[in-house]
């Protein structure tokens, strides 16, 4: 099946002689919830610019459902919503006319534009928003107002650049629905985010990028198999005893109720438990120190600095 | 984008940009008004019955179509070059360069709304002007055609300004510091034939000096300069600026990174 990203060897060179990109190869398969990540000024955002056509590639192939950006960039555009980091609207006008114009500038007729419009306004919360200038909605509301445009041309790839910065947490879960939403309904879509539990929660593979090149590509699990050692965080029903050990485990009190027990990759975590109950601690609850996927990531940005 | 698709995203845009100017009516329209009404009050009138006949016609006859160009001129520029800047300050310009509308589109949907407020403000001015004299039209399809070319011309203009542009200082710069005085110095208040020889081979490089003419034929009949000329010039600036204006879309200079 052709992809629904296809990069080969992307590079971009701004004119201030800034390398951002050093040749990516990228392949995103129809259908995937994708996200690509890494740290700020990485080259996530000019990668988008460049599918995008906000940015201009200085070499490489972009194709977008087969259609290459160098032959038929209208074409591929007509694929592709962008939900782009800053907001990027006419604050002064209102919310219905932002969707109904963006569809016309995909050629979509009146009359469909505006049941589209109903629709979208609709799924996300926005519409007794309609007549409203934009100026006046809350940030939640203006990212999902990006979403609703983006996908107004029901594009099959939906790029999504850290859609969820400044949302509140239950508007972000009702996002995170409407995403697993469209891509169970067919619609591909990457993102990018700085929150890796949102990666981890909503995306079956991944990218890291790194000083505009990638250094991983795989699926999440295939990632976190990878993750050598982990801590996890015991909160104790009792005060627990002055010293505290479990033979093969580093095990380190934190407090009279709580503490970290490290475990390395092919240990059993049921053996460090068998061990704090014969000294008769009773463990309430358990957590891991930081997510996993941030473990793994800062790891692959280390061996790759 | 088939040719249907096209010219449903070209009313889109030309919607967009009328609704845009009429939203704002009281800083778009009503100023043009406002300021036409005073021109001709203090200049055709009051100043004018001392100064008597110029080209052959009363003075406030000889003033009003240049004044009417002078806001056709001022209305068509400032509306592209706010619009257009305001889109790119507001980074909403990306929505169209990220949609497929081909880059004359984009271009066209800006001109039509750029022509469509010069020529509303037209109609103003003019209705405006006949509390203070008469108008018979000489030649209307001349009239038109100067109106149409300079309205383009202009609204070309104020689209490169607004690609320039870095802030709202540098798209009032423009009107300000050249179209103003070459306006004022076009021949709108006064017949080339006034001036000494040397300075009215200098007006003639004064592009307005061509369109306030042509439309002066158009409307009493009267020109200082050659009709057909004044067409190729105004003609020739519109085609060399819209090709500008292609160059600036298809490079995306200081549109895209």
């Amino acid at each position: 099946m052709t992809p629904a990203l296809s990069i080969t060897g992307l590079e971009k060179t701004y004119g201030n002689g800034f390398q951002a990109l050093k040749g990516i190869d990228l392949e995103v398969a129809q259908g995937e919830f994708f996200a690509l990540l890494g740290p700020n000024g990485a080259g996530k955002s000019t990668t988008i610019g460049i599918i995008s056509s906000l940015v201009a590639k200085t070499a490489g192939k972009v194709s977008v459902h087969g259609i290459d950006i160098d032959e038929d960039f209208p074409g591929a555009k007509k694929f592709l919503g962008i939900v782009p980091q800053e907001f990027n609207f006419n604050v002064f006008e209102k919310v219905e006319d932002i969707l109904v114009q963006q569809a016309g500038f995909y050629g979509i007729p009146l009359k469909t534009a505006r049941e589209r419009t109903d629709h979208f306004l609709d799924r996300l919360g926005l519409a007794e928003k309609r007549n409203v200038t934009a100026r006046m909605l809350s940030g939640g509301m203006k990212r999902r107002l990006m979403i609703a445009r983006a996908l107004i041309h029901q594009p099959k790839l939906l790029i999504l650049d850290e859609p969820t910065a400044g949302v509140d947490i239950e508007m972000r879960r009702s996002m995170y629905d409407f995403l697993r939403e469209i891509n169970a309904a067919g619609t591909t879509i990457i993102l990018t985010t700085h929150y890796l539990e949102e990666a981890e929660a909503l995306c079956r593979n991944m990218a890291i990028i790194n000083h505009g090149k990638i250094v991983t590509n795989t699926s999440i699990r295939e990632l976190l198999r990878d993750l050598t050692k982990e801590s996890f965080v015991l909160d104790c029903l009792a005060p627990l005893p002055e010293l505290i050990s479990v033979t093969d485990f580093n095990v380190i009190k934190r407090d009279e109720h709580t503490i970290e027990v490290q475990i390395e990759k092919g240990q059993d975590l049921a053996q460090a438990f068998d061990g704090l109950r014969e000294q008769g601690v009773k463990v309430l609850s358990m957590r891991n120190e930081s997510n996993r996927l941030e473990q793994v990531f800062v790891n692959v940005l280390e061996q790759n600095a | 984008m088939n040719a249907y698709e096209q010219y449903i995203a070209f009313m889109t845009l030309v919607r967009k940009e009328i609704r845009r100017y009429l939203r704002i009516w009281t800083q778009t329209l009503l100023p043009s008004a406002i300021t036409m009404s005073l021109y001709y009050l203090i200049f055709g009138n009051l100043i004018g019955s001392r100064i008597g006949e110029m080209g052959g016609r009363s003075y406030m006859e000889f003033v009003v179509p240049g004044l009417i160009m002078m806001a056709i001129v001022t209305n068509s520029y400032s509306n592209v070059v706010s619009s257009f800047f305001g889109a790119k300050f507001n980074n909403s310009v990306e929505e169209l360069l990220v949609s497929p509308v081909p880059n004359y589109i984009i271009l066209w949907g800006y001109i039509i709304g750029g022509v469509s407020r010069g020529i509303l403000v037209a109609v103003i001015v003019t209705s405006v002007s006949l509390f203070f004299t008469s108008l018979d039209i000489y030649n209307l399809l001349i009239v038109v055609a100067v109106v149409t070319l300079t309205s383009i011309l202009f609204a070309l203009c104020g689209f490169i300004n607004a690609v320039y542009a870095n802030s709202f200082d540098d798209i009032s710069i423009v009107p300000t510091f050249v179209l103003t005085p070459l306006t004022y110095l076009g021949g709108v208040f006064y017949s080339l034939d006034l001036l000494p020889e040397f300075w009215a081979n200098v007006s003639r490089a004064n592009p307005l000096v061509y369109v306030v003419n042509a439309f002066r034929y158009g409307v009493l009949g009267v020109s200082d300069v050659n009709i057909a000329f004044a067409f190729a010039m105004i003609g020739g600036f519109t085609v060399i600026a819209y090709a500008y204006c292609m160059h600036l879309l298809r490079t995306g200079k200081r549109l895209r990174s």
